[in-house]
């Protein structure tokens, strides 16, 4: 009797699970089917069977080139991540093991630059960008990139940080390692699954990122994010144009996804349960 | 005969870079308007002219390419030689020393062919600023078969009252058949467009001469009252979240007996490819109430040069290119006279060719039929037919236009919408320093 009592708890939140997943993943699903129908379908109603034409395709492909904004795309993102781990692991250590009563104080106040809503800052921005010729280059973007996310990473990785017991650095520390051998060698292998996980999930944001990337660029750093608003059209049908658009630009990040689940669920329940 | 060859080689690079450092390169920044696609489509044609010039294309959506060139532009940015702005701006960014008179467009450019009214949008103290792309006006578009299995004869020029009259008669809600498609999208550029425009014809106004917001007048509950009523009666369900794209799908659908808007839209509207009611649609006027003034709006998607740019000639030389009449003679010869951008030139409408459009002669008459510098019944401080050419309109214009939506969607009565829009312009007016 108790394991059929099992077996039903175990089907019901399996359907809760499938039904959560479903809900949340139903927004892409939908673009993916929209971008397969035809402008009339497309704007017609709620329907979910698609006439499977690839024309909104071939019409995206035709009207811009996808490749360029794609490297862009993968450029920022992996740069900003790439520049906001070089910055981020030497501070999370800091504020992990070095802390001073002003640490907590000082993570608030890199978090709360979050909390600004973006455009407030855009003529300052973009005039600093103009002025020192940054604007519309894969540098002044990747850094900007690196920039807006950076809270977050030194937030995560400082939270990794402080899951490793101080004792095992001061042990290599006794044993004659330096500052920089205790970071490169002891931290940072020990931190790998933390550290994975917030590149990852730095990867999404700055590949999602789109206010900084659209402002910021117009031809030659535009990432995919600038593609797809180039499809919406205040007197035309698009609807059908711009889910094609938005599942090319989704579908590198969907699949990167897909392959480091594992990795990313792991990362982000790290330390959430004792 | 080695040295010989590297030499020559050394010399072809040289060339080549020199041609390279001397091609100039114009940014235009435009919208996703199919005319301005197939701009872009045909640019071979200019870049053969013009080899020395290289064109790059930024193509945004509507408002977020306001607000990038509104920030560069405001600015100095010069990150665009080329940008794609309407009636509305024009004006406004004349004023400000933001745009380049286009005094360069060439001598056999002929501005003097641009139709009278949209030069006048495009001018600002006598000066050309902007060159128009396509213009438009707004017009009705009628199914001819309802029409006639209502024992209706739609005018050339239709009163409000016959226009209510043959919605509720055509409207057939158990086929599926709404008498009429109206925007009621909340914005500026959306359900304000139509309502402003409309409200000119029953003799309202948004502003007296001393700026005072005049929607406690009786003309505007007119408006608002008649529009939510027909709507009610005669339009498609959910109608507060439809702009002008959701209205064409229900008309080329067969949903809608009658759709006021955009003149451009004939040519969506009357193409097989994508309409089912292609052979059954015809073109009347926008209609008034006797008082002087058609409910018909003004706007022309046009090419201007920023005061930012490094490049003013190469720019206005592409500007006098995409606005000739050649470029005209050009898109016919590539797809036909009806594909032509519409609502720009005099000689376009005297070319026998393109009278045979079957919509061409009704949006000459709808554009001929606004007037940006006199657009009311009673006087107005501003110019402007569906707008108000002032930079605080757009946020303005958004939030009446939110209260109006609302009003049709029944969450508030005519009367409160409209005191609530008396209150918020009032104040809005009072801050931005036009009400002493």
């Amino acid at each position: 009797m108790a394991r059929a009592v099992t077996t039903r708890t175990k089907a019901i939140n399996t359907a809760v699970a499938w039904t959560i997943a479903l809900v949340i993943f139903f927004p892409i699903l939908y673009t993916i089917i929209t971008s397969l129908k035809t402008e009339s379908e497309a704007i017609a109603g709620f329907n979910l069977i698609p006439s499977f034409t690839i024309e909104s395709y071939i019409a995206v492909q035709t009207q811009n080139d996808y490749f360029k904004p794609f490297m862009n795309s993968v450029i920022l993102a992996l740069g900003s991540t790439v520049l906001a781990l070089i910055v981020a692991i030497p501070a999370a250590w800091a504020m992990a093991f070095s802390p001073t009563k002003h640490t907590k104080d000082i993570l608030m106040w890199m978090l709360s630059t979050k909390m600004m809503p973006a455009v407030a800052v855009l003529v300052p921005i973009y005039l600093i960008f103009l002025r020192t010729g940054l604007m519309d280059t894969r540098i002044g973007l990747t850094v900007m990139l690196m920039l807006i996310n950076l809270p977050i990473v030194v937030w995560m990785l400082y939270t990794y940080f402080r899951e490793i017991p101080g004792e095992i650095l001061e042990a290599a520390r006794m044993d004659g390692a330096s500052l920089w051998n205790e970071i490169v060698y002891i931290l940072t292998p020990m931190a790998i699954p933390g550290i994975a996980s917030t590149m990852l999930l730095n990867i999404i944001l700055a590949w999602n990122e789109s206010f900084w990337t659209i402002q910021l660029t117009t031809t030659n750093a535009a990432p995919l994010t600038a593609f797809i608003a180039s499809f919406s059209s205040p007197q035309g049908l698009f609807w059908a144009k711009l889910s094609a658009a938005s599942t090319l630009a989704i579908a590198p990040i969907l699949i990167m996804g897909w392959f480091s689940q594992k990795q990313l669920v792991r990362g982000l329940t790290f330390g959430a349960v004792k | 005969m080695k040295r010989f060859a590297n030499a020559l080689l050394c010399a072809s690079a040289l060339s080549m870079l020199g041609t390279a450092a001397l091609a100039e390169t114009l940014t235009i920044a435009t919208v996703n308007n199919g005319d301005m696609i197939r701009m872009q489509a045909l640019t071979d044609d200019f870049t053969a002219k013009h080899p020395d010039i290289e064109l790059n294309w930024v193509t945004l959506e509507e408002n977020i390419l306001r607000e990038r060139v509104t920030t560069d532009i405001a600015t100095q940015g010069g990150q665009y030689d080329v940008m794609t702005i309407g009636t509305y701006e024009v004006p406004i960014w004349a004023k400000q020393g933001w745009l380049l008179p286009l005094d360069g467009l060439g001598d056999d450019y002929d501005a003097e062919d641009i139709i009278p009214a949209i030069a006048g949008g495009l001018s600002y103290e006598g000066k050309l600023y902007a060159a128009p792309f396509y213009g438009e006006s707004s017009f009705v578009m009628y199914r001819t078969d309802l029409m006639e299995k209502a024992g209706l004869e739609m005018p050339d020029a239709p009163t409000w009252d016959f226009i209510a009259d043959a919605a509720r008669k055509m409207t057939d809600r158990e086929n599926g058949i709404n008498g009429i498609c109206l925007r009621g999208k909340a914005g500026w550029g959306e359900n304000m467009a139509f309502l402003t425009a409309l409200s000119n014809s029953f003799g309202a106004r948004w502003f007296d001469m001393d700026w005072k917001p005049q929607f406690d007048q009786p003309a505007w509950k007119n408006t608002l009252q008649s529009y939510v009523d027909l709507m009610n009666e005669a339009g498609p369900t959910g109608a507060s979240s439809n702009g002008f794209n959701e209205n064409l799908a229900l008309f080329q659908q067969g949903k809608c007996g009658m759709w006021i808007d955009a003149t451009v839209a004939a040519s969506f509207v009357s193409n097989p490819t994508d309409s089912t009611v292609a052979d059954k649609v015809s073109y009347a006027l926008a209609p008034d109430t006797g008082l002087g003034k058609r409910g018909n709006w003004l706007w022309a998607w046009s090419l201007a040069v920023p005061a930012g740019t490094k490049n003013a000639e190469a720019a206005q030389t592409f500007v006098s290119w995409a606005t000739s009449k050649a470029y005209l003679e050009l898109v016919a010869s590539k797809e036909g006279w009806a594909n032509v951008p519409p609502g720009t030139r005099t000689s376009l409408y005297e070319n026998p060719e393109y009278a045979k459009v079957p919509f061409a002669k009704m949006t000459l008459d709808s554009i001929n039929a606004a007037d940006p510098t006199k657009p009311t019944v009673d006087e107005v401080p501003y110019v402007g037919v569906q707008f108000v050419a002032i930079p605080e309109f757009q946020g303005l214009g958004t939030t009446v236009g939110q209260l109006f939506s609302a009003a049709l969607a029944g969450q508030m009565s005519v009367d409160d919408a409209l005191a609530q829009a008396q209150s918020v312009a009032t104040r809005e007016m009072t801050r931005a320093g036009y009400i002493k």
